[in-house]
């Protein structure tokens, strides 16, 4: 059962009136991009309407655009089982108050992938349960995916552990 | 294993390893309990996963798995080489399975740049694709069945996987990490010797998987030891966002070649199995079967594949053939080009997911139409199988824990990218 990207817009502006967002096609993928507040709200919504079931939260990625104004976004891939189809949510993440709300309650698998981008990017997740870095380790002062952290590392950062 | 030493782990380790029930304090808890650590270096959480357990007894009370020690940065190494040039560092993510990595990079590459490659070379790449899903699954079973104490299985399968090795010799000239997928197309054809391997290879497939088989169900300390262990639902385990045989095996039917078709996916005829009971007997049943698919897939590829070019004729997206280069003055012109500036997809971003032999692997690409990809994210299936190991463990004993490891099979060169 195939549910176009129309029925999809349609009914988040009909359940959700009080969400403001803009739509975004690209190579045939749809992107809603929203404000920040919202981010809980949304996804609560595209999970647990019985029309949509977008169960599966397949990713969670961070970008840095260095130069911007909204210097960060943080997108969300969902994937519906019902309908086959994928969408991105999308919003931005401003340096001076670098956190959004965690959306772990809603699905668990965001708890490692928001760490993630905690880790990498320094993007603090408001309600996370477990915010600890992912990979690097815990007295790692930087953001290694940021774009101002140098390619080969900063000399002395990551000290090799005592004995 | 060594036993718990207060300041070998971090606070908020044990800070997340007490949160697992609430009222509990570290005093009440370290009285009749035990934190035992367990990993990187373990032979049996394949790779350098380290899992720091909570213990009553022999009971797992809590599991904290602790990732990182494989962290290369390829996220941050894409963002500084170009699009042609990270095809040999995907080879790296899951190292069991590479051909698979380089067609899912490449198609994302292509979706990217708006190309799509010849059908021949689509067919070639479903080829390699269910290959390496083939030897990834017999690697898995037979260390999952090394790991429960049936040695002479992990003799077998790969024995059974060493013949694919040699097809990937014939084909590209490379056993391990191939790097043959080039965006566009594939580096060589499959010549008439390869096919002849490949079908070889089906024909004495199915008979030599029947004998690990019967060689596993007949075992009864393996099924004593998996059955009924590592239990999930098939809620959680969509909510925890396990993909891949692992999800399949609680009763999900979600298997990507099947729900957004890619490649030539919608013209072969394949089943997807599925299995209710998501424990680990289950997970060793369904890679059983996947293999079995794998090889009929395969087998209709090769009946099927169309003759034709391998490589789209696209001077500025692909590069051209290399006795091309060496002869005629226009391919060598593009191909200094693609190499200096490279591919430059126009700005834009993309989503694109394939079905691994671990699950879902899927790469976020943004382009800001530069020669360097803006952004690279990794979807690893692994990384995300590994966030339902507290789920699955607790409640366990700790000889569980490295049956529930190995039937979750992670790979952890992708799990830490």
């Amino acid at each position: 059962m195939a549910i176009t990207k129309d029925e999809i817009i349609n009914s988040l502006t009909e359940v959700k009136p009080n969400i403001l967002f803009e739509t975004n096609e690209h190579r045939d993928e749809l992107t809603i991009i929203i404000n920040k507040k919202d981010i809980l709200e949304l996804c609560k919504f595209l999970k647990e309407d019985i029309e949509l079931e977008f169960k599966l939260l397949e990713d969670i990625a961070g970008v840095d655009w260095a130069r911007r104004k909204n210097r960060f976004s943080v997108i969300y891939h969902l994937f519906s089982l019902r309908h086959n189809f994928r969408i991105s949510v999308k919003t931005d993440v401003d340096e001076c108050d670098c956190s959004i709300d965690s959306i772990s309650s809603v699905f668990k698998v965001a708890n490692w992938q928001e760490r993630e981008v905690y880790d990498m990017f320094g993007i603090s997740f408001k309600n996370h349960p477990d915010l600890r870095r992912m990979y690097m380790p815990e007295e790692f002062e930087y953001y290694p995916l940021r774009k101002e952290f140098p390619l080969m590392g900063i000399p002395g950062s990551n000290p090799i552990p005592k004995k | 294993m060594d036993t718990f030493n207060k300041e070998e782990f971090h606070p908020k380790i044990i800070e997340a390893l007490l949160k697992a029930e609430d009222g509990l304090t570290i005093e009440d808890s370290l009285e009749n309990e035990m934190i035992l650590n367990m990993g990187p270096q373990h032979p049996a959480t394949h790779g350098v996963l380290r899992l720091v357990l909570r213990l009553d007894g022999e009971t797992i009370v809590a599991c904290v798995p602790e990732l990182g020690y494989l962290h290369r940065g390829y996220e941050k190494m894409a963002e500084n080489m170009s699009y042609i040039e990270f095809i040999p560092h995907t080879d790296r993510l899951d190292y069991i399975a590479p051909m698979c990595n380089n067609v899912a990079y490449c198609l994302a590459v292509e979706k990217l740049a708006g190309i799509t490659a010849p059908p021949r070379a689509q067919y070639i790449r479903m080829m390699v694709a269910e290959l390496s899903r083939i030897a990834s699954h017999l690697v898995a079973m037979g260390s999952l069945a090394m790991d429960v104490g049936a040695l002479t299985v992990f003799l077998w399968t790969l024995r059974e996987r060493e013949k694919i090795l040699d097809i990937w010799d014939l084909i590209c000239g490379a056993r391990f990490t191939n790097s043959f997928v080039r965006i566009g197309g594939v580096a060589n054809d499959a010549y008439p010797e390869v096919i002849e391997k490949v079908k070889w290879f089906i024909g004495q497939f199915d008979e030599n998987l029947d004998e690990c088989e019967r060689l596993l169900n007949t075992n009864r300390i393996f099924i004593q030891r998996l059955e009924g262990i590592g239990t999930i639902s098939k809620e959680l385990a969509l909510d925890i966002g396990m993909t891949g045989p692992n999800l399949r095996a609680t009763g999900v039917e979600f298997d990507l070649r099947r729900n957004s078709p890619y490649l030539f996916y919608n013209e072969i005829d394949f089943k997807i199995p599925t299995y209710t009971e998501g424990d680990c007997l289950a997970r060793y049943f369904i890679r059983i079967d996947e293999c079995r698919e794998s090889a009929k897939i395969v087998k209709q590829v090769v009946d099927k594949m169309p003759q034709g070019e391998i490589r789209l004729n696209q001077p500025k997206k692909v590069l051209p053939e290399k006795r091309e280069i060496y002869t005629k003055m226009e391919e060598l012109i593009h191909d200094f080009m693609i190499i200096d500036s490279g591919i430059n997809p126009p700005e834009g971003e993309i989503y694109s997911a394939v079905e691994n032999p671990k699950g879902e692997l899927g790469f976020y690409l943004v382009s800001k139409g530069d020669g360097q990809p803006w952004r690279c994210k990794i979807r690893s299936p692994s990384f995300n199988n590994l966030q339902a190991i507290p789920h699955l463990v607790k409640g366990y004993m700790i000889s569980d824990v490295v049956a529930i490891v190995g039937s979750i099979d992670p790979i952890m060169g992708e799990a830490d990218k």
